[in-house]
């Protein structure tokens, strides 16, 4: 019998899960909402964010194994790993898909493609197909509160993710760069008549989108490691927490985010079927959303166009 | 300063195999208000579009203030560096960000403007000059009426000051008693705010009545140029476009 304070261990694990799946899945839904274009290599972006994560950390700390300086390490580490697959991502953008904008849709997709095959095959060539352990940078032993335990590292995931949500946020609805953003994605035509250059929000759209994989790709090394293949699943899942959301829709993907991870964790002991089979939850909640309501949950339909 | 603000010259647009303007001229001087009149189809959406360079040119070259803003080679100016030169369209169908406030438009209108007490001012003036936008300021754009979201858009246009205001058939789609107060509101940014205007229109009448010049466009070409009390007394205008 699962107990209900199992029950909301669970549902405390999912939200951890769905926080990762959130950040991810915003880079998803902003370059589809820019672009309407899958960027499949977006998975493979995490994993670079670990490894960079992950190399710069272990460089950075070296023998100390002083408590504050750890902590800063990582924060260092996170943010370098930021910097690199933003601009990692502007590359990819600009090298292959920008020459595809006016091909065959099918064509970015491919590339995209293949653009995920180079950065995972490469990730194993150069580390190896050994998957790596990411190190707390903290003491991890589980809090107890009442019956529940959360880790430090979850309480670090929730607070990184809420933060990272804020930010995206006032950015995406204060600033001027932000505001194009959201026009570029409404109306692309009439917003270069605005005089905004639509290259730059779609190349600001890449980094920030590769930024939040980066930070996702971390906070999952702790749980799921750091691997070259690691962006797979993690990336799939986020993808079909965007369109869970409604993919195109920023506040859908952090939704859809949440709720995949806590369907995910709660669904194997709700529905007794053995943990091995969780991967199919996600899958199963796609098609019955794809049935039930295509555009997601925070989608609009397309008839806003007059 | 030269006289003339926007000068077309021998331009010709395709698409595919269809050509949809062939070898048009035109100019217009600073300070007038310019109508291009003609029937749905005619090619009056794709010379906005050209001149703003939202399509490419076949033949001819496009001269704004002087200098050659669009021509058939590869590197001409893209749209929103028109756009920093003073140049704004309204386009057919409005065209609004219908997810945003009325009041988010206007500062995507003010994108190119630094200066955010200049956007605040632009900004009162445009809810002076447009009342119904003012009581509507928070609400999002798709909640308007369509003679609401037409005043939007010109509003949004007219927020980065440009010298050239394109008008792409402003008055579409919308109650004669509102036709005929947006064209109030045209002459009046025309005379007060010295702003440039290029209108074209299906509504021959009205365009007419309220611009110093005009053309008439026909599958493509250029049939006619005169002044537009001219125009509204050509026969052969009279027959084809206002129905006398
Ligand atoms: N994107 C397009 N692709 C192909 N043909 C087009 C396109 N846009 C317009 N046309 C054609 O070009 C001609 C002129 O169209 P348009 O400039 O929109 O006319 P108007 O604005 O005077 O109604 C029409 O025959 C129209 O069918
Ligand atoms: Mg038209």
């Amino acid at each position: 019998m699962t107990t209900l304070i199992q029950y909301l261990q669970y549902f405390l694990n999912g939200i951890t899960l769905g926080a990762i799946y959130a950040l991810i899945a915003l880079g998803y839904t902003m370059v589809y909402g820019i672009l309407k274009f899958i960027n499949f290599a977006h998975g493979d972006i995490l994993m670079v964010g670990a490894y960079t994560g992950l190399l710069t950390y272990t460089a950075l700390l070296g023998d100390s194994t002083n408590g504050a300086w750890m902590l800063i390490a990582f924060f260092l580490a996170m943010l370098v790993s930021m910097a690199f697959c933003a601009i990692l991502g502007m590359f990819i953008e600009k090298v292959a898909y920008k020459p595809l904008r006016n091909a065959n849709r099918l064509a970015p997709l491919l590339s995209a493609i293949g653009v995920s095959f180079i950065l995972s095959n490469g990730a194993a060539w150069i580390f190896g197909t050994q998957s790596r352990r990411f190190p707390y940078p903290f003491d991890d032993t589980p809090i107890v509160i009442a019956g529940l335990s959360i880790t430090p590292h979850q309480i670090l995931t929730i607070v990184v993710s809420i933060i990272m949500m804020i930010v995206l946020t006032s950015f995406v609805n204060k600033t001027r760069m932000g505001k194009a953003m959201r026009a570029t994605s409404l109306d692309q035509p009439t917003s270069e008549l605005m005089g905004i250059d639509v290259n730059h929000v779609i190349s600001m759209t890449f980094a920030i989108g590769s930024a939040l994989a980066a930070v996702g790709g971390i906070l999952a090394s702790f749980d799921f490691r750091v691997s070259a293949s690691m962006g797979t699943m993690t990336g799939l899942k986020a993808f079909v927490a965007a369109v869970i959301g409604g993919i195109g829709n920023i506040q859908g993907a952090m939704l859809g985010g949440i709720i995949l991870g806590i369907l995910e964790s709660v669904g194997a002991p709700l529905l007794g079927i053995p943990s091995s089979l969780r991967d199919a939850i996600a899958f199963a909640v796609l098609i019955i959303i794809l049935l039930v309501k295509p555009d997601g949950i925070l989608g609009k339909n397309e008839r806003e166009k007059v | 300063m030269s006289d003339t603000l926007l000068t077309i010259d021998g331009i010709s647009v395709k698409y595919g195999s269809i050509e949809a303007l062939h070898e048009v001229s035109m100019s217009v001087k600073r300070g007038d208000i310019v109508s291009l009149i003609g029937a749905n189809g005619a090619g009056k959406s794709t010379l906005l579009k050209a001149v703003m360079a939202q399509v490419p040119l076949s033949s001819g070259s496009i001269t704004f203030e002087g200098n050659e803003i669009c021509s058939t080679k590869k590197h001409g100016r893209t749209t929103h560096q028109l756009a920093s030169l003073g140049m704004a369209l309204v386009p057919e169908g409005r065209h609004v960000f219908a997810d945003m406030t009325v009041e988010e438009n206007l500062d995507m209108g003010a994108f190119l403007v630094r200066d955010s007490k200049e956007i605040d001012r632009k900004k009162e003036e445009m809810f002076d000059f447009f009342p119904i936008l003012s009581q509507r300021r928070k609400q999002k754009t798709r909640s308007l009426s369509g003679g609401e979201q037409q005043m939007m858009a010109i509003a949004r246009a007219l927020m980065s000051s440009p010298k050239l205001l394109l008008l792409d058939e402003p008055g579409l789609g919308l109650a004669p008693l509102i036709v005929q107060d947006i064209f109030h509101k045209i002459r009046k940014i025309n005379e007060e705010d010295k702003v440039t205007v290029f209108l074209v229109e299906q509504n021959a009448r009205m365009a007419l009545k309220n611009s110093t010049t005009g053309y008439v466009i026909e599958t493509g070409n250029i049939v006619l140029s005169d002044t537009s009390e001219n125009l509204l007394n050509n026969e052969k205008v009279k027959a084809a476009y206002l129905g006398e």
